[in-house]
């Protein structure tokens, strides 16, 4: 009882401070608004993609690129709680580092939901020919992709000690991620570079992508895993980060 | 009413780093409601003793009881019963001072019936009802140091430790703190730990008080009797050649204790009275002029010196580390 309530005080405390930095949250709109207007201007001409036009293809890539990067983002607040001591407040609580996990990652994940939710509706107003009512499917998919990610920025964040490090990591972890998950061109397929194919299946991103468009496009994506086996994957891959996250937690002093 | 004899129970309780001795051996009792004192310089071992008392830090060996229970085998239970003001600041500051107060109440487990009514009563102790609903951003250094303190109680532990608790505030915050402590002791029914290299401080506030030094106790005891142990008085004299007159004191007087200042030299004498007139002849004798000679009472920076053989206030990394907490609290 008493962690659940750790679990959701630390939930809550995430929540109200991303609300409250406004100027982030208004920001973070423009990154995916600029690949779906401007880089499907340029690209869509050159990359044709069977059944869909580029910027439907694109499109549930761009909601798992926004997962991706906010998540990663997110572990931010970690080194903020360490340079600015409340770490040590919720370390000294008598709750366990499980729940400390737990309730940092799930207020995380909700912040990082917030925005993909709100890149989704950008699809409809752009208007990416979908069914909106698949956002009700998707949100449960988006959630566990989400799940894994903000933990990898978690576990990072709770090894490093400064911000100019957590950024330099972020984005050495970010781009390959994004890059080798499908997202702006398909990863399988003829003419892709054995080692490209091969790299991709490696990343926990290119099941969630793949997952996203068969959910959104429906009939007409072909998809690379059946959905099954893509959710699987992720949820496999989700429980690891979390055992590993809870440990990385564990270690932490302050 | 039962009471249980010690609160704290400190037995052999010993951290090493590789070869050096962070805390030796250490045994110390604290009685149920006072407020106990661990005064020592830098690196005397009052925070790591601290840090193993609250679970933060594993003994190397040795235990301790905190309200009974066993700070090896039942953490949690520890951490339930003390609240922790930490030497650096811990609070969110985009938060509310009501909203971190809440928090803290759900992390320790306040039953949410009550939660209102306490925070209201611990507000209303540390007297900031008027800002409790202001970002902390928007707090001063007091302030927020008093919404610390407060936030410590709101579980309502047996006992409250302080980890310097009025580093990096100006004196007028100092004096407002040092009586909220001595307050919220009175309303609460709570053992205070204080660690602090403040003798002003350790001297106001403390019942008991323990010089820790290598990490030792090196003595233990009230303030008073403390002070009383340098049986004399200190007598403070500033002369020209302050160099000079020291060296044919020490030829002249069996002194517990002397000790060149900066402009000044203070000798502790078995009877500051004879002494002065014979200090002033031995100086015109020697061609030394005096402006200026003081009799005073020992405080407890000469207890200090008197244990330690070093003064606390040359302690130049202790200021700096001072400074690094104002400029900590200023940047944000």
């Amino acid at each position: 009882m008493t962690e659940l309530r750790g679990i959701y005080t630390l939930w809550l405390r995430e929540i109200k401070r991303f609300i409250r930095d406004r100027v982030r949250v208004i920001i973070s709109f423009i990154q995916p608004l600029l690949w779906l207007v401007v880089f499907t201007a340029g690209f869509s001409a050159r990359l044709v993609i069977p059944r869909v036009d580029y910027q439907q293809f694109l499109f549930p890539g761009i909601i798992g690129q926004t997962l991706l990067f906010t998540s990663m983002f997110m572990g931010i607040s970690v080194i903020w709680d360490k340079e600015f001591g409340f770490m040590k407040e919720i370390l000294v609580a008598p709750i366990s580092r499980f729940s400390i996990f737990i309730g940092k990652m799930l207020g995380d994940s909700t912040a990082a939901m917030i925005q993909g939710v709100i890149v989704f509706t950008f699809g409809f107003l752009l208007g990416i020919p979908f069914n909106p009512l698949t956002l009700i499917i998707a949100l449960p998919v988006m959630l566990l992709i989400t799940f894994g990610l903000v933990s990898i920025g978690l576990i990072i964040a709770s090894f490093i000690g400064s911000l100019e490090n957590f950024g330099a990591i972020q984005t050495f972890i970010n781009l390959p991620l994004f890059f080798l998950s499908g997202a702006l061109f398909p990863t399988t397929g003829e003419g892709i570079p054995g080692w490209l194919q091969f790299a991709s299946k490696f990343n926990p991103l290119s099941y969630g992508v793949d997952a996203l468009r068969t959910v959104i496009l429906g009939s007409d994506w072909t998809p690379l895993n059946p959905i099954h086996t893509n959710i699987a994957i992720i949820v496999i891959f989700d429980i690891a980060m979390i055992i590993i996250g809870t440990w990385a937690f564990s270690r932490m002093k302050k | 009413m039962t009471k249980m004899p010690h609160v704290i129970e400190i037995q052999n309780l010993t951290k090493t780093y590789k070869d050096f001795k962070a805390v030796d051996n250490l045994n110390i009792n604290v009685d149920n409601g006072e407020i106990f004192g661990l005064l020592g310089p830098n690196g005397a071992g009052k925070t790591t003793t601290v840090s193993m008392l609250c679970t933060i830090l594993k003994p190397t060996s040795g235990t301790a009881k905190i309200d009974g229970h066993d700070i090896i085998k039942e953490p949690s239970k520890v951490r339930k019963s003390i609240g922790i003001v930490f030497q650096d600041p811990s609070i969110d500051d985009r938060l509310t001072g009501r909203e971190n107060l809440l928090m803290h109440a759900n992390l320790y487990g306040v039953p949410t019936s009550i939660q209102k009514e306490r925070i209201a009563r611990i507000l209303k102790l540390i007297e900031l009802e008027d800002r409790a609903d202001d970002l902390l951003r928007t707090y001063s250094g007091g302030m927020r140091r008093r919404l610390e303190i407060g936030r410590g109680l709101i579980h309502q532990p047996k006992v409250l430790f302080l980890d310097e608790p009025t580093v990096g505030l100006d004196p007028q915050t100092r004096d407002h703190i040092w009586r909220y402590i001595k307050d919220l002791k009175e309303a609460n029914d709570i053992t205070v730990v204080l660690t602090t290299h403040y003798m002003d401080e350790a001297d106001r506030l403390s019942d008991r008080i323990a010089i820790m030094d290598h990490g030792k106790v090196v003595i233990l005891d009230t303030p008073q009797k403390l002070k009383a142990t340098l049986e004399g008085d200190v007598v403070v004299i500033k002369s020209n050649n302050n160099k000079n007159l020291e060296e044919l004191l020490s030829k002249w007087f069996n002194f517990t204790k002397q000790h060149l200042e900066k402009d000044t030299l203070e000798v502790t004498v078995p009877n500051g009275r004879n002494a002065i007139p014979r200090i002033v002849e031995l100086a015109n004798q020697n061609s030394i002029y005096i402006e200026s000679i003081v009799l005073r009472e020992p405080n407890l920076e000469d207890v200090f010196l008197h244990y330690t053989g070093c003064s606390i206030r040359d302690d130049t990394t202790k200021e700096l580390h001072g400074l690094s907490a104002i400029h900590r609290r200023a940047i944000r």
